[in-house]
């Protein structure tokens, strides 16, 4: 499937063929750690078991901040 | 997954803990109960405090003032409450957070008091770390660490504060355990836990952190369900620390062996009486007065005033 990711940390929109089907497949392809995001779609909270749809946008908010 | 506290309507959960999914009221409900739960144990905040909050505008001191001020609203407690912002000159970082500070303090009716490195130590740390670092190797975590707390303390105390309470999570306080471990910094392993400081002393501020407990990825999460306005910002120095490394390292064992940041804190708690006890007799003998500012020193003069001393040759 296809899917939009928006990256907060790195201030980013990509379109990626994604392989899987759940949130915690797509940060294992994205080699992002999940302590260190919290995923979003469609203005909710979603969690790693989650399944994805294709074109949909999902977006990956940072937990680290500050310095 | 759905929520395992709401059995009769299914609801979504925005969280999968250790011991269950939490939807989002639930979560917010467990997160809040927690830093209550904290401050009562620990004994945080009493009646008479004249609370000084260390704040930023990022996640962790908008949730802290929050927090503090229900804390307060909730088991009504006459403790005065305020925000102390340092403002320490990083060009497009802390900008940006101060407008979302200035605009959560008014909203919540805490008034606010910002310093800048610029007009309490005489330049901004983007014009002072090249300085400072080309005599002494310092990095800018370092000069910022120094300053910021010198200045926090100082003002705090000026404005009469009996407690700093800040806004250092789990991470940060795990970071912190581990970073001390592996520089051999025993003395300053003293200074952690969920109160540092000591009352006695005239010359330091008691700091105080309701959450302590929290993970770093909960206190995001919370702010993002109360909708606290928050501008994403990393600090362009942050990755250049030795903090850094140690985060990422404990963020990869975190989701390798979920519990690693709680057990580092649960190990480091049950050590504590001894460092508290071994650092006390260690401060009473040797705790003096910069002789340039009149704060409190290890040594004839304190480390914000070396540094500064450094720059100032450097002019």
């Amino acid at each position: 499937m296809k899917l939009q990711v928006k990256n907060e940390r790195e201030n980013s929109l990509k379109k990626i063929v994604f392989a899987g089907t759940t949130v915690q497949e797509l940060l294992k392809q994205l080699k992002i750690n999940p302590e260190t995001v919290i995923v979003v779609r469609n203005n909710e909270v979603i969690t790693e078991d989650e399944e994805l749809k294709d074109k949909e946008q999902i977006e990956l908010l940072s937990v680290i901040s500050g310095g | 997954m759905n929520c395992h506290l709401c059995q009769k309507n299914p609801t979504k959960a925005v969280i999968i803990l250790q011991h269950g999914a939490l939807c989002k009221s639930h979560f917010l409900h467990y997160f809040e109960e927690r830093v209550f739960k904290t401050i009562n144990k620990y004994r945080l905040i009493e009646r008479n405090d004249r609370l000084c909050v260390a704040a930023s505008g990022g996640k962790d001191s908008q949730t802290v003032l929050y927090l503090t001020k229900k804390y307060l609203e909730n088991y009504k407690i006459p403790a005065t409450l305020e925000a102390l912002a340092i403002d320490e000159g990083i060009d497009g970082y802390r900008e940006k957070t101060l407008v979302d500070l200035k605009q959560f303090c008014k909203k919540l009716n805490v008034p606010l008091t910002i310093v800048s490195f610029q007009e309490a130590l005489g330049k901004p740390l983007d014009e002072a770390y090249p300085l400072v670092n080309k005599d002494t190797k310092k990095k800018p975590c370092n000069v910022c660490g120094v300053w910021r707390r010198y200045l926090l303390n100082k003002y705090a105390k000026q404005k009469g504060a009996t407690k700093v309470v800040t806004g250092h999570n789990l991470d940060d306080e795990a970071q912190a355990t581990i970073m001390n471990i592996f520089k051999a910094h025993t003395k300053l392993a003293g200074r952690l836990g969920p109160v540092s400081g000591t009352e006695e002393l005239d010359t330091f501020a008691q700091r105080v952190k309701p959450l302590y407990f929290c993970p770093e990825k909960e206190v995001r999460l919370y702010a993002l369900l109360k909708e606290f306005q928050i501008q994403f910002g990393e600090c362009p120095y942050a990755r250049e620390g030795f903090r850094h490394d140690i985060q990422e390292m404990l963020n990869t064992f975190e989701h390798k062996y979920p519990g690693t940041k709680q057990g580092i804190i649960n190990s480091f708690l049950a050590l504590m009486p001894l460092l508290k006890e071994n650092k006390e007799k260690e401060d009473n003998q040797k705790i003096k007065v910069c002789n340039s500012c009149g704060e409190a020193a290890n040594h004839e003069m304190c480390n914000a005033c070396k540094i500064k001393e450094v720059l100032d040759a450097a002019k």
